[in-house]
């Protein structure tokens, strides 16, 4: 399948989720611009991608000069004028519907009229981050899951005013660069955390009213099931403040009991027991 | 510490079914059930339950249990029951073959020696054990029945397509396999049963069942 979509910037390409998106994009050979607004940020993804790369080369999946003309398709930037001639923009900013609409917008000003502007969101309506940009038919989403470089699919959805050729566009670019889109429509977490963050709420309540221990909880899924992560293994991992911002973004829009940040949870935040960055979740591993 | 188990079996167990070596059962099911000695310090009571006898407390008791709480055999005392009976179940997916992990049911006074004992009996014999208080759908089912019933209204409402859902859990959550296939797997109708049965003892609206697996239960029964 061949994509019309040679050059491309990432919004936020200084975060975990930016920088991932901007090394799937620059190893498939696509001119890559990383935008952030701080260089520091920016400065540490390319270290990041840098060793992530000289990895994939001792690892025989890529060659030393492979490696040396993908970092070269990199290019970072501060200023958003630079992103003036990309043919998609695909945004992985704070997850919050007015920095996204606000970027969007500002992004419309400066983008050649044809450029496609798509969010990684994970939770947000892409038809309201749309809204009002001045180019609501050239805006898709594209979810992609973390860590980016290592996971292949993306959630792909159309807003309510999205054109079918520029939704085409997006997952035919997706295709081209090694990821496996799945459509979904534009429903509060798409598939992926529709399902997921309910769940690993329903397990900090069961651990809250004493059902099993979270070490039991995670060798009960993981033999059972076949998971190769423990749920309780798997928020530790992500952050349980992570999981209370998904809460936040998921329950006002769904009014699902099962959304809503349990007190557990809430109460573990608060106790600075966020999971393994801060040594401590429903594991310790101060002692790790 | 080696335990020797003695087990009564009433009609089917569903934690351990004659294994069909076609199909690539495990056959830990059956070697377990070989591997009585007759009688010992643990008795297991497989398929339909009798009525206790006060005499059976004097020994660790096991009893298989189905969709019904432990409280159903023993009785419940205002949160303070427990004693050396306990339950257990083998999971499976619906009605797809059980697999390795038992889940051993305890109350709240439950005799730690007896936990003890039934944990160190069936890990000699292969399994996992976690140990899961006495509510309906003990660990997963618990946890997982929601998240089917989800999917498939997910599905009815035009979310995304079963192949999609499908991909997403086994390449967006690592799932060894999609919600959907695995609820059918197991069958639809036993989603129902299971659903309904925590349903109808929580009264939590996440394991009312499905629409597709109401449909698949009245054709059964038609």
């Amino acid at each position: 399948m061949t994509s019309n979509i040679k050059k491309i910037a990432v919004c936020g390409a200084g975060g975990t989720m930016g920088a991932g998106i901007a090394i799937v994009a620059a190893r498939a050979g696509i001119e890559t611009i990383c935008y952030d607004m701080a260089a520091p940020g920016l400065e540490r993804a390319r270290a990041q991608a840098g060793s992530f790369f000289t990895k994939s080369v001792e690892r025989g999946k890529m060659s030393e000069e492979d490696r040396t003309a993908t970092l070269a398709r990199m290019t970072d930037t501060t200023d958003l004028n630079d992103l003036a001639d990309v043919d998609m923009v695909i945004e992985a900013v704070f997850e919050d519907l007015q920095t996204k609409r606000d970027l969007f917008t500002a992004l419309n000003k400066v983008c050649d009229e044809k450029t496609i502007f798509a969010s990684n969101t994970s939770t947000l309506s892409i038809t309201e981050i749309a809204s009002g940009c001045g180019r609501e038919d050239r805006v898709v989403g594209l979810h992609f899951c973390l860590p980016a470089q290592m996971m292949k699919l993306v959630e792909a959805s159309q807003g309510m005013n999205t054109a079918p050729k520029v939704f085409q566009a997006a997952w035919d670019w997706a295709v081209q660069v090694g990821q496996v889109p799945v459509e979904t429509q534009d429903r509060p977490g798409f598939i992926l955390n529709a399902v997921l963050v309910p769940f690993n709420n329903d397990v900090i309540r069961a651990v809250e009213a004493g059902i099993a221990t979270p070490g039991d909880i995670d060798k009960a899924i993981k033999s059972g099931l076949g998971y190769k992560m423990g749920p309780c293994e798997l928020l530790d991992l992500i952050g349980l403040d992570t999981q209370v911002r998904l809460c936040e973004a998921f329950y006002p829009v769904t009014l699902d009991p099962r959304a809503s940040a349990p007190p557990l949870l809430r109460r573990m935040v608060a106790a600075g027991h966020l999971g393994r960055k801060s040594g401590k979740g429903f594991y310790d591993y101060a002692t790790a | 510490m080696m335990h020797s188990y003695e087990i009564i079996q009433n009609g089917a167990s569903r934690s351990f079914p004659t294994v069909d070596d076609s199909k690539g059962d495990d056959p830990k099911g059956d070697e377990f059930l070989t591997n009585t000695s007759g009688s010992g310090d643990i008795l297991i009571y497989l398929g339909d339950v009798p009525q206790l006898q006060p005499d059976d407390t004097d020994r660790t008791v096991l009893i298989e249990l189905d969709l019904e709480c432990l409280g159903v055999h023993t009785g419940e005392a205002s949160g303070t029951e427990g004693s050396d009976v306990l339950g257990f179940a083998r999971y499976r997916n619906g009605n797809d073959a059980p697999g390795r992990l038992i889940e051993l049911v305890r109350q709240p006074q439950s005799s730690e020696a007896a936990i003890t004992a039934a944990r160190q009996m069936f890990e000699a014999a292969g399994f996992d054990v976690v140990v899961a208080l006495d509510r309906p759908g003990r660990i997963i089912d618990r946890l997982v029945r929601p998240q089917y019933n989800a999917a498939m209204r997910f599905l009815d409402d035009g979310l995304a397509s079963a192949e999609a859902m499908d991909m997403t859990s086994r390449m967006g959550l690592g799932y060894p396999d999609g919600l959907i296939e695995r609820t059918q797997r197991g069958d639809l109708e036993r989603h129902y049963d299971i659903s309904k049965a925590i349903y109808d003892m929580t009264g939590l609206a996440e394991y009312a069942p499905s629409r597709m697996s109401c449909v698949a239960k009245q054709r059964k029964a038609e």
